[in-house]
């Protein structure tokens, strides 16, 4: 069956390739996106990754239970003083956390500030990165003796960056900005700033010596044309691919900032790394307070990391037929 | 006064601890306003250093350039990097070899194709589509419009290199230079690109650099041709005089080595011996003696002079080739 089912699929491919007239104008980005649907790793991602927005978009209007009021403790359940935190009921599905707050609605809202801080948070490493990285790059691939000073300037700036460990830097980074969700953003960014800067110097450096900046050149294109119209263009790829890998670790990151203690500063706000620093008190009590917000890390990062592998065998030049 | 005057150029690559490689060794030639000059010469010969030198496009660092390259009374060679790119695409345009590496693969032609002209021209909008329409109808490619919102692999080879001599030659420059334009393409495609060239050059008063290791290409169009080796011209002269007869062994035998229809029945292709790695440093000979069928010793006594005669023929050895026949 399984068999036949392959055949028909491949008879059918061939049809295509044959009878089908090559649409115009299909670009090498359509392409990708062609290989994208045919790959189950993508297909996966993306439908966690829906899951995901929905629920951070729609959760906090469906959600049974007011994700910050006490109800368990103010009705008597809880008593956290105590170790009594009831678990798993028709009417709190996740059961209650220390506070007596419902769980369940507490990990629906939390995937909002969850998606948001990740988001937020890449795409400020992104702008940054790019912005010094791009510069550094153009200005090594295509200018002169001063090109490379810039380069050498901005990139050996990258490195202090890079040197420090990734928390301390965020750590501090936070302690100098004062706790706010702002700086929690700015600090996790930060942290992938090196990376998406060397990545986009090195794709630039590696495009500048193609015949096709060359023939440019020849034509007496002007330079930051060039950078802009040839060199970004077709070094954003490996960039774009790394911006949905860095969204996972970067929702990790904040997590562990929360942890830390150095989170949103409006504790009560639910928020999956401050409910599971929130859930170690608790651990011989109710370990499902940490699983489920860790649970649901695990799943979101996931869902990102598949969709940017996928994301980057499509792009890949090699991997092309 | 010529159009480009080439005089003295050598390119010498020199890295750091590693050994200096001369390129280009004194390299002189004319090319006149409208005319159409062959340089020939097998791979490694620096026929296409020699261009890159005259365009500026040889990278700054670990290469020495010097002598001059004086398009219409300026030397390139010594003028700034802001002016020559006013002049590159404008007054000298050139077109490469591999036309699929030369085209930006996420730009569609159109896009490449407006750029020059609104680099050059200060055409806009829909003034520059049009304008590149009409261009890439010029060169031969059919459905113009259609084609400028097509990408470079969307386009067959012929095509890509037609798309990129439409760019070359989108603000009518006075100088052509044509880095082996044909080498990529199979052969129908050649002598159709070749016949656009020409065509273009009839048309426009365009002067055109041919650069290609083929003989045969040079021998419809160019109306002198320059045969380099080793980085030294080793033979010049107008087309007719030099099909007529040859002088230097080189060019003997890069001759000998293509097949001709009106050959005699089973005569042989007589290439040429040993390759390109085989030569003498020009200082202590001929650098083409190690492989040279009609060597003497006096071809190691040092290096030999260009001697021209009455007919503008110059060659750059010390025992010629006398008569068509010795050479059979």
């Amino acid at each position: 069956m399984t068999l036949t089912g392959r055949k028909k699929e491949k008879i059918d491919r061939l049809g295509e390739l044959a009878g089908a007239p090559e649409e115009s104008g299909q670009s090498l980005l359509r392409e990708a996106f062609k290989r994208l649907r045919r790959n189950p790793a993508a297909i996966a991602g993306a439908i966690i990754l829906g899951l995901f927005v929905l629920i951070a978009l729609f959760g906090p209007f469906l959600v049974p239970h007011d994700p910050v009021e006490p109800i368990g403790v103010d009705n008597g359940e809880v008593r956290s003083g105590q170790g009594i935190i009831p678990g798993i009921s028709g009417e709190h599905w996740l059961g209650y956390d220390h506070q007596g707050r419902d769980e369940f609605s507490r990990m629906i809202v939390g995937a909002r500030q969850t998606l948001w801080v990740g988001v937020v948070a890449t795409f400020f490493g992104l702008a940054v990165g790019s912005l010094v990285g791009g510069l550094a790059g153009a200005s090594y691939g295509l200018g002169g003796k001063w090109g490379r000073r810039l380069d050498g300037f901005l990139m050996r700036t990258v490195d202090i960056l890079l040197a420090m460990p990734s928390l301390l830097l965020a750590v501090s980074i936070v302690a100098i900005l004062g706790r706010s969700l702002l700086s929690v953003m700015i600090a996790v960014g930060m942290v992938s700033v090196p990376v998406f800067a060397r990545l986009l110097r090195g794709s630039m450096i590696a495009q500048s010596s193609s015949d096709y900046v060359l023939a440019a050149t020849a034509l007496g294109v002007k330079r930051n044309k060039i950078a802009l119209s040839h060199l970004l263009p077709n070094s954003l790829a490996p960039v774009l691919v790394q911006a949905t890998l860095t969204l996972a670790t970067a929702i990790i990151e904040a997590a562990g900032l929360s942890f830390l203690g150095l989170g949103n500063p409006d504790s009560a706000a639910p928020e999956w790394g401050v409910m599971l620093a929130d859930a170690q008190g608790f651990l011989d009590v109710r370990p499902g307070l940490a699983i489920y917000p860790a649970v649901g890390i695990i799943i979101t990062a996931l869902g990102f990391t598949l969709l940017g592998e996928a994301m980057r065998e499509a792009l890949d030049p090699k991997l092309r037929k | 006064m010529a159009l480009l005057e080439v005089k003295d150029l050598s390119v010498v690559f020199a890295r750091k601890g590693e050994r200096e490689v001369r390129a280009v060794d004194g390299v002189s030639f004319d090319v006149d306003a409208g005319e159409v000059v062959g340089l020939v010469g097998e791979s490694g010969c620096g026929k296409s250093v020699t261009s890159l030198a005259i365009m500026g496009l040889l990278p700054k660092r670990g290469v020495r350039v010097s002598g001059q390259a004086t398009f219409d009374g300026m030397n390139l060679l010594q003028t700034d990097e802001r002016t020559l790119r006013d002049i590159r695409g404008r007054d000298v345009a050139m077109i490469f070899q591999d036309p699929l590496s030369s085209l930006n693969p996420v730009v569609p032609i159109g896009l490449q194709v407006t750029e020059v002209l609104t680099r050059h021209r200060g055409m806009k909008g829909e003034a520059a589509k049009k304008e590149a329409a009409h261009l890439l109808e010029r060169v031969g490619i059919p459905d113009p419009t259609r084609r400028l919102k097509e990408y470079p692999h969307q386009l067959s080879g012929g095509m890509r290199q037609r798309a990129l001599i439409a760019m070359a030659v989108a603000c009518a420059p006075r100088l052509l230079i044509a880095d082996e334009p044909t080498t990529a393409l199979d052969v129908t495609i050649q002598a159709q690109i070749l016949e656009l060239l020409k065509d273009l050059v009839r048309d426009s008063g365009t002067a055109l650099l041919m650069i290609t290791h083929d003989l045969g290409v040079v021998a419809g169009m160019c109306k002198s041709i320059n045969v380099l080796y080793a980085g030294r011209r080793v033979e010049s002269a107008p087309r007719r005089v030099l099909f007529a007869q040859r002088h230097h062994p080189y060019t003997v035998g890069l001759l000998g080595s293509i097949p001709r229809l009106d050959a005699p029945k089973g005569e042989k292709l007589r290439p040429i011996t040993g390759s390109v790695r085989d030569v003498l440093p020009w200082a202590e000979g001929c650098a083409f003696a190690p492989r040279c069928f009609n060597r003497v010793d006096r071809c190691v006594d040092g290096p030999p002079e260009l001697v021209w005669t009455a007919a503008q023929h110059g060659y750059r050895c010390v025992n010629p080739v006398m008569e068509a026949e010795t050479a059979k």
